[in-house]
């Protein structure tokens, strides 16, 4: 949206690498390099799109970032504060600042707690508003979202799967977050509904001045809402480019094979379309390639690949890259 | 490839399930034809009837709470829906083939994958071991598994997401089936690994020349791979025509909307996205109206009486909307 503007989020090296344990003494036998040395930034208001196929670390990542897990190295810069190293009390004063909406509204909502009160609980734990006001503010959130605010004392089961995640949102929302975590809001979704949630999200951008991080695998959904793209494969990061070039002139080979994976509507253009397809399977985190990550199923990989981790660089202004075959 | 003779002719197919919350009407009386060597996509989105429909013609629904209340599936010259359970045995997995959705939840962890592959061989065509061996290794290889000898003697959890629906498909080819039907078989896969499937499946599909029913929800796959759609919605099929034209000129406005809602991946960025309000229908009421009327931005008072039925709009292409019949009717 507004690309002069400064910096929410800068994200400098992070790693996430879980430990594999095994026998009795849970004694560590590898590590699953969930994520491996991400960077980047985040702008003001800006929707910053994370794509991968599953296993490639981006939900991970968005974790890390909101410290949901302990990151193994690297930083996480939030409007100038170093967020890794906050003690606890001092990361909990950060946190309605940052928010996070989750992929299953089924399960991440509490199926005991009524609406009210699973709207209202961050509002009472971060204590913003008390007694009447508190109503006043979840009914609030309510019909900002699209939901009725009659609906409080309702549970989660007695809505539709789209309506469960307004109330997540409306969840997110009550803290009046600057940065939102959407972590494949709509890939639980039908497609009916899915174009009614994402709309709900832009207003809101719109409206509260807010910046997304947004985590999906659907590429078609990431060129409509992001305004920047970030390509993740095997825990690293492969291409970062604004969205008009990524979709449109991709450098890595990776994102022009899953481009070329992904189907249009469109059957006399799907009928004749050359595809690329990729040989094999995303291989193991816990053992990944030497070298480029890709190179087991890269359709121009050569030596070298093999033998040099290629290097993260900016190939135009604003079109990050890490590929040897790039020139 | 294709012929005019039908393979399978299914003729109102309405399913119920009798729950302790009331009757769900899951399938409302659903007819279509399928071609030799056609592939029919059916799309709809989750609860719109379209695996119930499937399942109730090979009886694979568990009765009760189900009830199929009527209808008929003619395979063969014979009814699938009269015959009892020994009959359908031997049409199922044999004549004609299913692959579900998630791989993981449908093969047994216990066995080998040789064994299930090589278990309808032996059952439908009395293949002895050692042939039925030799077909399972050419199957797999046909399905694009390295290394298929060693492979056989491997449990389902030995392999990955994509590789276990290519044993699926194995196991559904199996039999040389006449009819292939395929529920949401890449949805739960990556984007790469659908494009591995749907590429086998349209090489199967030149050298043996099945006919498939393709259930998804996903648009863009039909596009690719159908020669004709039917859309579903609320246990109705609410449009049919060949694929090309459907997605040209829809002419019903929830496939009109639902093709409208899709974001691009080419040309255009869509400043906003197109949606269609509402929620999907709920299925415990007694289907006497247009089950989309709530939704439908044409919705007229006849919508809210009398339900529709899917007319000809031309010898090709069905649709079931009071708007479109009436405004067909003006025009002439």
């Amino acid at each position: 949206m507004n690309n002069s503007s400064e910096t929410l989020l800068k994200v400098e090296n992070l790693s996430k690498h879980f430990p594999i344990t095994k026998g009795v003494f849970r004694r560590q036998v590898g590590t699953v390099k969930a994520v491996d040395g991400i960077s980047f930034e985040i702008k003001e208001r800006e929707t910053l799109g994370l794509v991968g196929e599953s296993g490639c670390g981006k939900s991970t990542a968005g974790r890390v970032i909101l410290q949901l897990y302990p990151a193994t190295s690297g930083n996480v810069v939030f409007r100038g504060v170093e967020i890794t190293e906050l003690s606890p009390e001092k990361l909990r004063l950060q946190r309605p600042k940052m928010q996070m909406i989750f992929q299953d509204p089924q399960d991440s909502l509490n199926p005991r707690m009524t609406v009210g009160d699973i709207i209202g609980e961050p509002i009472i734990e971060h204590q913003f508003h008390k007694g009447k006001e508190r109503r006043e503010k979840i009914e609030q959130l309510l019909k900002s979202v699209g939901l009725n605010p009659k609906y409080t004392n309702r549970y989660p089961h007695e809505f539709s799967g789209g309506q469960r995640q307004r109330i997540g949102i409306a969840r997110a929302l009550a803290l009046n977050p600057d940065f939102i975590i959407c972590d494949e809001p709509i890939a639980a979704l039908d497609v009916s509904i899915q174009a009614q949630v994402v709309n709900l999200l832009e207003d809101l951008q719109d409206q509260l001045g807010l910046t997304y991080l947004f985590i999906s695998h659907d590429l078609s959904m990431i060129r409509h809402i992001a305004d920047r793209v970030a390509v993740m494969y095997l825990g690293v990061m492969v291409e970062l480019a604004s969205s008009k070039s990524l979709y449109g002139n991709p450098l890595h080979p990776y994102t022009q094979a899953l481009l070329s994976a992904v189907p249009v509507h469109d059957p006399e253009k799907e009928q004749k379309r050359e595809r690329i397809i990729l040989q094999g399977d995303v291989p193991s985190p816990a053992n990944p390639p030497s070298g480029c990550r890709f190179r087991t199923r890269c359709p121009i990989a050569e030596s070298q690949c093999a033998e040099k981790i290629p290097e993260w660089r900016e190939k135009k202004e604003g079109h990050w890259v890490a590929c040897h075959k790039v020139t | 490839m294709q012929s005019n003779a039908n393979v399978l002719q299914v003729e109102n197919i309405i399913t119920r399930f009798n729950t302790q919350d009331g009757k769900v009407f899951a399938v409302n009386g659903i007819s279509f034809d399928l071609k030799e060597g056609e592939l029919l996509g059916v799309v709809g989105e989750s609860g719109s009837g379209k695996s119930v429909t499937m399942m109730s013609l090979l009886k694979l629904l568990p009765m009760p709470p189900a009830e199929i209340v009527e209808g008929r599936a003619l395979f063969e010259n014979q009814d699938l829906i009269q015959m009892d359970l020994n009959q359908l045995r031997k049409i199922r997995g044999g004549k004609i083939g299913f692959i579900f959705q998630d791989p993981m939840t449908s093969l047994n962890p216990v066995l080998t994958v040789g064994y299930q592959l090589m278990e309808p061989m032996r059952e439908h065509l009395g293949l002895s071991r050692e042939e039925a061996r030799k077909k399972a290794i050419e199957l797999l290889d046909l399905v694009g598994i390295p290394m298929a000898q060693s492979r056989l003697k491997d449990f389902p959890h030995q392999f990955s997401g994509g590789m276990r629906q290519r044993v699926m498909i194995a196991i559904a080819l199996a039999c040389d089936p006449k009819v292939l039907i395929a529920d949401e078989p890449t949805t739960a896969l990556d984007v790469t690994i659908q494009a591995q499937i749907l590429d086998i499946v349209k090489r199967l599909r030149k050298e043996l020349g099945m006919a498939i029913i393709w259930i998804t929800h996903d648009l863009g796959v039909v596009a690719g791979i159908a020669d004709r759609v039917a859309v579903m919605y609320g246990g109705f099929i609410v449009e049919q025509a060949p694929v090309k034209k459907l997605y040209s000129t829809p002419k019903h406005p929830y496939t009109q909307g639902l093709l409208s809602t899709l974001p691009k991946l080419e040309g255009e960025r869509t400043e906003r996205l197109e949606s269609i309000k509402g929620q999907p229908p709920d299925l415990h009421s007694i289907p006497d109206s247009c089950p989309f009327a709530p939704r439908c931005i044409h919705v007229s008072e006849k919508c809210q009486n009398e339900n529709p039925r899917l007319e000809m709009m031309d010898p090709e292409h069905q649709v079931a909307c009071w708007w479109n019949t009436e405004k067909e009717n003006f025009s002439t």
